[in-house]
């Protein structure tokens, strides 16, 4: 979700209305800090802990529990040289770049569809905005057998060579069902946000483009989509925050493989405890964490750039 | 954003612009309304590739294992049948999974509307204030905290303040639904204006008092949509009680779907009806409630 942090909510300051009838600053009532505090008090425990802590133990040796020394960047250097991370990031960012293409294009298509003057309208919104609701790992599992069995049982009736063996099983290919799956289920909120960029274009500028002659392939290149930008700018970048993070649909389609293939640094980080090298994994965390850092900078870029703050 | 998303989204966009006429009705006698056919083809046709997949589970779900393991995915259950269910209701003890799946989502939705109720009231009033102001970034920046930074540590702190359980689970869940919840209650609450509350305190309402009989019941629409973020955010999730539930008799029903790939794979019938199970929870709050999940979509995005 992106966030534009509004600088001055109010025109002015409680203290300098009228209605409190005293100057400067108004004594606070301790209530407020009873409202605020249990949030903030938790959310520091389960939540920036965590994370302090996990950067403090990449610089160990820590197997997750009991003794540990201090190793300095060792974790780090070693990451950096590591195929499987470099895999794991590679196959990574490779796939949450072909998704957020993937489900953009056909994501700003469908809203067009579903903001123009169409039978059904809400019908239809509620059926592609459906998808968002259902738990990822089960529909994983779902398109599992589909891939599995259905796809490959009837490419072989109709005698479509390439489908006849699951593409589950491809090491090549594996990947591509695991963006169809994430690409299902992150349309629907794709698709709320550009029906709300769409629908806040005036109406009069497609008038005036109409009584000018532009056609609708031409509205389109010449209204819609300069008209949308900031919304196309957001969705990209959340998408793509997104699909760095994908971890169940990978576990419901090939947990992983064929070999380790479709490993996800996620999933990569997550093995940290089973495969024993914990403070190694919060290593990679923490790498995975600036990279975040950046994003999130650039989302705050791109959502105050326009929003008129 | 200077456009506010309205909350219902799609009945008062038709004011916007013409393009937008949304018209579920019969189009009215004498105004002959002119529809995009080939638009709305083209929309159901697309609709096809969400409803294959959940068509495929319905369908699944009510054959007999010895139907389901044709390969013919696409056929109509003959006969129709609810073994499948009757064995999943078993595998997955159902009762027990589906209570702690819900005891998980209630935790979360309520520990959710009341912490950041609480937190955007208090940041919202005290705005003028540093620490309060700080407060909220400092809140917000766990929508940028990719959850599995911090999951092998809340792994370790879970386990050590022996909150390696559903409640665990909830706790966390809330964490993670404070900073967008805080978000939208803290935007609705500065559209409140003012003197509602001073003529309040003039008669000598406290701070609490304000809150509950006044800012509260306000609040209720904002609370509608955070409260049903947070019950799909929880009731979906996969991955936080799979890494922080250690008792495997205390997990959720997404995570307990794993039983089919391991042990019965080919009972495909059993195992479809057992997502259907899991899903339909999902599906049917969102029926009821869809104006609400997609204005907190847009809304939360946009802000």
């Amino acid at each position: 979700m992106a966030v534009v942090p509004q600088a001055s909510p109010r025109p002015k300051t409680r203290a300098d209305t009228p209605a409190s009838g005293r100057r400067g600053r108004r004594r606070i009532d301790k209530t407020f800090y009873a409202f605020l505090l249990p949030g903030l008090v938790l959310f520091t425990l389960a939540i920036a802990l965590p994370a302090v802590t996990g950067i403090f133990y990449s610089f160990t040796d820590s197997v997750g529990f009991g003794q540990f020394g201090f190793t300095g960047f060792i974790n780090y250097i070693a990451l950096f040289s590591d195929p499987s991370i470099r895999s794991a990031y590679g196959f990574t960012i490779g796939f949450a770049l072909v998704t957020v293409a993937v489900v953009n294009a056909i994501a700003f298509l469908l809203a067009i569809g579903l903001t123009a003057r169409i039978r059904a309208k809400v019908a239809l919104r509620a059926v592609f905005v459906l998808p968002m609701v259902v738990s990822g790992i089960v529909i994983a599992y779902v398109f599992n057998f589909l891939f599995s069995n259905s796809i490959p049982a009837a490419a072989t009736a109709l005698g479509f060579g390439p489908l006849e063996s699951s593409l589950l099983a491809n090491p090549d290919w594996a990947w591509l069902a695991i963006v169809v799956v994430t690409a299902w289920q992150a349309i629907p909120s794709t698709i709320l946000i550009y029906i709300a960029g769409i629908l806040a274009i005036p109406a009069d500028v497609y008038e005036a483009a109409a009584l000018d002659g532009a056609s609708a392939a031409r509205q389109l290149r010449s209204i819609t989509i300069p008209l949308t930008a900031g919304y196309i700018l957001i969705n990209v970048i959340i998408g793509f925050k997104n699909f760095l993070n994908s971890y169940d649909i990978i576990v419901g389609l090939t947990n992983g493989g064929p070999g380790t293939s479709t490993t996800s640094i996620a999933m990569s980080i997550f093995n940290g405890f089973t495969n024993g090298d914990y403070a190694y994994q919060m290593a990679n965390a923490t790498i995975f964490f600036l990279i975040a850092i950046v994003i999130a900078l650039l989302q705050l870029r791109a959502t105050r750039g326009r929003s008129g703050l | 954003m200077s456009t506010q998303i309205p909350l219902a989204t799609s009945t008062t966009s038709g004011e916007l612009r013409g393009r937008d006429a949304d018209s579920v009705k019969a189009p009215r006698a004498g105004r002959p309304e002119r529809f995009n056919w080939p638009v709305t083809i083209a929309l159901a046709v697309c609709s096809l590739a969400v409803l294959i997949p959940l068509y495929v589970t319905l369908t699944m779900a009510f054959k007999t294992t010895s139907q389901a393991v044709d390969g013919n995915a696409f056929s109509l259950p003959a006969p129709f049948t609810l073994d499948g269910f009757v064995q999943a209701w078993n595998l997955t003890t159902f009762p027990r999974s589906f209570a702690i799946s819900v005891g998980v989502s209630a935790f979360t939705v309520v520990g959710t509307i009341l912490l950041s109720a609480f937190a955007a009231y208090a940041i919202s009033r005290n705005w003028d204030r540093r620490f309060f102001r700080w407060s909220f970034y400092y809140l917000l920046a766990a929508l940028f905290l990719p959850f599995p930074v911090v999951a092998l540590s809340q792994v370790k702190l879970t386990g050590l303040a022996h909150l390696d359980n559903p409640l665990g689970v909830a706790i966390l869940h809330v964490m993670f639904q404070l900073g967008f919840s805080v978000l939208l209650f803290t935007a609705f609450l500065r559209s409140i204006p003012d003197e509602l509350e001073e003529s309040a305190r003039l008669e000598g309402a406290t701070t609490g008092q304000v809150f509950w009989q006044l800012i509260f019941p306000l609040l209720a629409p904002m609370s509608a949509t955070v409260g049903i973020f947070a019950f799909l955010a929880s009731w979906n999730d996969f991955v936080m009680p799979s890494l922080i539930t250690s008792d495997p008799a205390m997990q959720t029903l997404p995570v307990l779907q794993q039983i089919f790939q391991t042990q019965f794979s080919n009972n495909y019938n059993v195992s479809f009806a057992s997502y259907l199970m899991a899903m339909a929870p999902a599906i049917l709050v969102y029926l009821f409630t869809q104006r609400w999940v997609m204005a907190g979509v847009t809304q939360g995005a946009i802000k």
